[in-house]
């Protein structure tokens, strides 16, 4: 029974949930080949672009001609189209850039959005759908059909209003951070404007969440062990995070293994709205939507980032089960 | 159960009224009105062509007339189309319904057994291939499949067209196109739930007992392990109705999704005001077809 | 909600269709049904209301002007409604004698009531036409227009009889035929419009499939929106006998890859448009049915003038002559179009004066003479949209002009309308946009860099300019006249309020079924002379 359990828990104490978790999920090898996939993608993104920028020519052109890691900017319109070279290893876009590079620059956005964003839309939502699901049935109501209206709005009308109103702000924050904190320009461009696209989603992203994160509380709090609980006089508070939210996590880690990618491809639309990725930077998404107009003509420039971003939601997809069997509290040994 | 829908149709009516006020105003936020556009217009005329369609009025003047005149069963007419909002709706709504309905069919009959199977067979080859095959609907977006399916299958196919919306023939790629990440999304939730019920003692207890894994599985385990999916399919059939755009214009069918994106680029007020009215009216309502499967299949809500 | 209303359709749709081996295409051949793409659902029908080319391409087949466009002579006009016509010696006064067995497609005879009930109406101030100023040339046109006058009998427009138009200008405008191939000249059907309101009455659906009557080679079947409009053959049209096709079918295929799959898939006979990016595909695996044509207009990009940034010529010269059009042709845009080295794109005896060059040399010489090197960057934002191909257009401008300048350029992209909104209002520091042509005339490119014009949106203006332009307008002979719009021309580049980058060409495909469709730069195609034949 599963009071019998939590009492187990308690004795062992929680240190030891953690690292039981850790031991089952170490057994399961898709988990483990999928956590090496991902340390691997991170690291090219964030680790090779740093390594490759050190001691890298200054003038862009020498660098493009001599350097083996290209500028991700650097056009070059009289080399378009060029196929995978030792020069550059995946080829070049349809201005001439190198692909490779913009890929791993792309790939620093798009995992930055799909994390951030993520982590912002799964703690509103939780938080949200585990208080509605618990509360008392008026509050529950009231706090459903907020997100029932949120819902409903029309999204592109909502993101035209959010780049107009942060439009102006960017700037300042721009400059703000150029001149008083000075940072790099380059630097500030790129990432600066990440931010609001980070508001955007994760604003948006949590009305699902929200749903689940109820539905599943819902779910739960009817079952023996938490009737035992309030039976026992604990706090309503208590219930809920020692006892409701520890069952709810596999089965939001699941969803939320889900909802990355449409994070990572809203990324895509929103920035050709003016909220997001600033040209002429890529993210993954855009690199799928500018190489899907290309699929009859240079498959190329769709199949690369295609196989890059799957291969790395099945990773985070098999690491998430992992997780959810090895978080489980019910799980067996079996 | 007959209170809690006449409660819950109260406050979706509640809903759709907030929806449309808040709409009403946050579209006359954005830049630009109906007659902006690549040419510019003498200052006379569009005042003029505004007074037309009230729009120098306040804004809850304007709220006013709109909603006096939807009491009377018009949606008004649209200030970009020379149309009826009502009956550019009638003209789309029929293929956004034929094409929400395939692609649900498309994605639970994928999904469901997907998920099924992939769970009951854990960590073998079958679930990783189930699943991996479920991550691909998941991460190729529709701008991938919708294009690779027409020029590569349509082209190939005798009976099938790359586009159009003709004969029934036409619904089948736009159908699978928009109901692979849906039956994705349906697979791994159904997995998901169907591996919490298999370790719940009442199915340890009927295995225990003897009960063949038929019955175990498709009298036991099913009923409890498709809630979560049930739970996603209700607001998903909304979405599909609704947020097809992307495969509307793969496809050129004339469906509603394209409105909530033209309407929104072109000001077209009255016209996003509609799809916006039949979104919110098409979520209560499948939020109440969800919660009443959810009662229905899951006996100790029942008691609530 | 009617819920058997909305399914009846699903379960009267016949569950098999016939299949047969013929390519669809060549059914439609046969049963001379054209099949067009036309990017978009049309704004409407009625030709006083609408403002666009895809409404233009339908309107077209429909109704008729008193003049037609020549199907292979660009700068030919033919008889339409008016069998022929005359003009005094200063082309201020025009007479049009109407066609004697004209009529509506319902049967009733066009008079010279429906020309002057049309051009009441699209001139009524009430009526607020967003196009009225095309009306402008006709004396107090536009008086009437802003309410000034309030007789329309004053207005410029006399009915002789029943079947003689006299049309009085405000200057002389040799180019009147051409004018009244426009949309907003055309005759809308008195009878008709009365029948659904009044002269004024917008909104009325007078245009709706049951009850619209056209006086063209077409009259209208059916109208199902975002699906197809399709046009049949008018029995009642007074040279019935010309026309070929039985029946046009428009296509509002908005996806320009959706549009080129349906061609390569025998589903149409006409594309709209092909995307930059399968311009060379195409070109290399459909040769016969590649169309490359000159198209009237042209690309640029703004500068807003009324910024400190870009007050100095130098600069705005500087940005222009950085800027390596035959590459950006050759690699970005890819539809063999022409360098633009003015606003102006060739027509008939006007040449534009070749201002706008590439020359990477005094480029950044020029700026460095304004003040600017790499320590201190001259930084300002490119407006552009997000139509397909617009970033990259727009990131091609950028590597450009950091490449060979000391500047520091962000790109910032707007959806359509806020972007058409940031332009109006000046809230812009440079931009990329275009016009196209509305007749074949210089003045179409040129008018609307007057000061106050609601296109102009750059803040430039220039006296001097103006007065040039207004001794044009009343100039009588013809080389005095194109000699004085080239002045100005040159006057306004000299200024570099824009960049000019390319002229336009439409490059489509068209099946080879299609007979006698020639290119014309205006792209109004006369559907009464299109043939279809394997």
């Amino acid at each position: 029974m599963p009071t019998e359990k939590n009492a187990a828990k308690d004795v062992i104490k929680g240190q030891s949930l953690w690292s039981d978790a850790w031991l089952r999920l170490k057994k399961n090898h898709m988990a483990v080949i999928s956590m090496a996939v991902l340390a691997l993608i991170f690291l090219l993104c964030f680790i090779l672009p740093a390594i490759g920028n050190f001691n890298a020519p200054e003038d862009p052109a020498i660098r493009a001609a001599e350097h083996w890691f290209k500028n991700p900017n650097y056009q070059n319109l009289n080399n378009t189209f060029a196929p995978p070279s030792g020069h550059h290893w995946l080829g070049t876009d349809q201005s001439g850039r190198d692909l490779f590079s913009r890929l791993l620059y792309g790939g620093q956005i798009s995992l930055l959005v799909g994390l951030v964003a993520t982590t912002i839309s799964v703690i509103v939502g939780v938080a949200y759908g585990a208080i509605a699901g618990y509360s008392s049935e008026r509050t529950d109501s009231l706090m459903m059909r907020i997100v029932d209206i949120l819902y409903g709005l029309p999204f592109l009308v909502l993101v035209i209003l959010f780049s107009l109103l942060i439009s102006e702000h960017m700037k300042e924050l721009s400059e703000f951070l150029i001149n008083d904190w000075k940072w790099e320009s380059v630097f500030v461009n790129k990432y600066a404007n990440l931010i609001p696209l980070f508001i955007a989603i994760g604003a948006l992203g949590w009305l699902t969440m929200a749903r689940v994160a109820r539905a599943q509380v819902m779910n739960i709090k009817k079952q023996d062990f938490v009737e035992a609980a309030v039976s026992l006089g604990l706090k309503k508070s208590t219930i809920l995070t020692r006892h409701i939210l520890p069952n709810m996590i596999g089965p939001m880690i699941v969803y939320t293994t889900l909802t990355v990618p449409s994070f990572i491809l809203t990324e895509a639309t929103l920035s050709y709205l003016g909220v997001g990725v600033q040209s002429p930077n890529s993210s993954w998404g855009i690199l799928l939507q500018e190489g899907s107009r290309y699929m009859e003509t240079n498959a190329r420039l769709l199949i690369v980032p295609s196989i890059v971003f799957s291969l790395t939601l099945f990773a985070l997809n098999f690491l998430g089960d992992g997780l959810r069997d090895a978080l489980d509290p019910k799980a067996s040994k079996d | 159960m007959l209170r809690i829908i006449i409660s819950r149709l109260t406050q979706g009516i509640l809903v759709i009224f907030c929806l449309l006020a808040i709409t009403f105003v946050l579209i006359r936020l954005m830049p630009g009105d109906p007659f902006t556009g690549e040419k510019s217009h003498a200052a006379h005329i569009i005042e003029k062509n505004r007074e037309n369609f009230s729009l120098d009025k306040p804004i809850p003047i304007q709220f006013g007339v709109y909603l006096t005149k939807l009491t009377q069963g018009d949606m008004g007419d649209s200030p970009t189309r020379e149309q009826k909002v009502s009956t550019i709706i009638k003209h789309s709504f029929p293929a956004s319904l034929i094409l929400g309905i395939c692609s649900m069919i498309v994605a639970i009959c994928i999904g469901i057994p997907a998920g099924v199977i992939a769970a009951l067979k854990k960590n073998s080859l079958i679930d990783y291939g189930t699943m991996v095959i479920a991550m691909i609907g998941i991460s190729i977006p529709s701008f991938v499949i919708g294009p690779l399916l027409a020029s590569y299958v349509a082209m190939n196919v005798p009976l099938l067209k790359v586009a159009g919306w003709g004969d029934p023939f036409d619904w089948i790629l736009p159908s699978i196109t928009l109901g692979a990440m849906t039956g994705a999304y349906i697979a791994r939730i159904t997995r998901g739930g169907m591996l919490e019920v298999i370790n719940q003692d009442y199915i340890r207890t009927a295995k225990a007992k003897g009960v063949s894994q038929f019955n175990l599985i498709f009298k036991h385990a099913i009923r409890g392990g498709i809630i979560p999916a049930v739970a996603y399919v209700g607001p998903a059939f909304a979405m599909l109705l609704t947020g097809s755009f992307v495969v509307e214009t793969i496809f050129q069918i004339p469906g509603m999704g394209q409105h909530f994106v033209t309407a929104t680029k072109d000001r077209d007020y009255f016209l996003l005001q509609g799809v916006v009215l039949l979104f919110g009216t098409l979520i209560v309502l499948a939020n109440l077809a969800a919660d009443i499967a959810l009662v229905l299949l899951n006996p100790r809500l029942r008691e609530a | 909600m009617r819920l058997a209303f909305i399914l009846s359709p699903a379960l009267l749709m016949p569950f098999l269709s016939s299949c047969d081996k013929e390519s669809p295409i060549d059914k439609y051949t046969e049963k001379k049904i054209l099949i067009v793409g036309n990017s978009n659902e049309p704004a409407g029908l009625d030709p006083q209301i609408v403002t666009g080319v895809i409404e233009s391409n339908i309107i077209t087949s429909l109704f008729e002007g008193l003049c037609v466009q020549h199907p292979s002579d660009s700068g030919g006009s033919m008889p339409g409604a008016a069998a022929r016509w005359d003009a005094n010696e200063d082309f201020t006064e025009w007479t049009f004698h109407l066609q004697k067995n004209g009529k509506w497609s319902d049967g009733m005879p066009v008079t010279t009531a429906d020309f002057l009930f049309a051009y009441e109406r699209i001139l009524s101030p009430d009526f607020a036409a967003k196009y009225s100023s095309m009306l402008y040339y006709i004396k107090n046109g536009e008086k009437f227009n802003k309410g000034e006058l309030k007789d329309f009998s004053e207005v410029g427009v006399k009915a002789i009889d029943d079947h003689t138009l006299k049309i009085f200008l405000r200057a002389p405008i040799p180019f009147l035929p051409h004018l009244t191939k426009h949309y907003t000249w055309y005759p809308v059907p008195k009878h008709t419009v009365l029948a659904h309101g009044t002269m004024t009455e917008r909104n009325t659906y007078w245009t709706a499939p049951e009850s619209m009557v056209s006086n063209g080679p077409f009259k209208l079947e059916t109208w199902k929106f975002n699906d197809r409009i399709e046009v049949i053959r008018n029995p009642h049209y007074w040279d019935a006998d010309t026309v070929k096709l039985n029946a046009i079918r428009y296509l509002p295929i908005g996806n320009k890859y959706t549009e080129a799959r349906m061609f390569f898939n025998d589903q149409m006979h006409v594309t709209e448009r092909l995307a930059p990016e399968m311009i060379g595909y195409c070109r290399e695996r459909y040769p016969e049915e590649f169309r490359q044509e000159v198209y009237l207009g042209c690309d640029f990009i703004r500068f807003n003038m009324t910024l400190e940034k870009f007050k100095d010529v130098r600069v705005r010269k500087a940005l222009s002559l950085a800027i390596d059009r035959q590459l950006i042709i050759d690699k970005v845009t890819k539809g063999g179009e022409e360098p633009a080295q003015g606003i102006v794109s060739p027509m008939g005896e006007y040449k534009t004066a070749g201002i706008a060059k590439h020359n990477a040399e005094q480029a950044s010489q020029l700026i460095e003479e304004a003040g600017y090197s790499d320590s201190n960057k001259l930084k300002f934002t490119l407006l552009t949209t997000d139509r397909d191909g617009a970033k990259t257009y727009a990131e091609a401008f950028q590597d450009m002009w950091q490449k060979i300048l000391p500047v520091e350029v962000s790109i910032e992209q707007r959806e359509w309308k806020s972007y058409q909104d940031m332009m109006s209002k000046l809230g812009y520091e440079m931009t990329t946009g275009g016009w196209i042509g509305d007749y074949p005339d210089p003045t179409t490119f040129l008018d609307m860099w007057k000061k106050g014009d609601g296109n102009n949106r750059t803040g430039w203006h220039s006296e001097e300019y103006e007065k040039l332009l207004g001794k044009a307008e009343l100039a009588t002979d013809p080389a005095e006249r194109i000699r004085l719009l080239r002045q100005a021309e040159t006057l306004f580049l000299n200024e570099h309020p824009i960049v000019p980058i390319y002229w336009h060409t439409s490059v489509y495909l068209l099946h080879d079924s299609v007979k006698n469709w020639h290119p014309l730069p205006l792209r109004n195609q006369p559907y009464k002379f299109i043939d279809l034949k394997k």
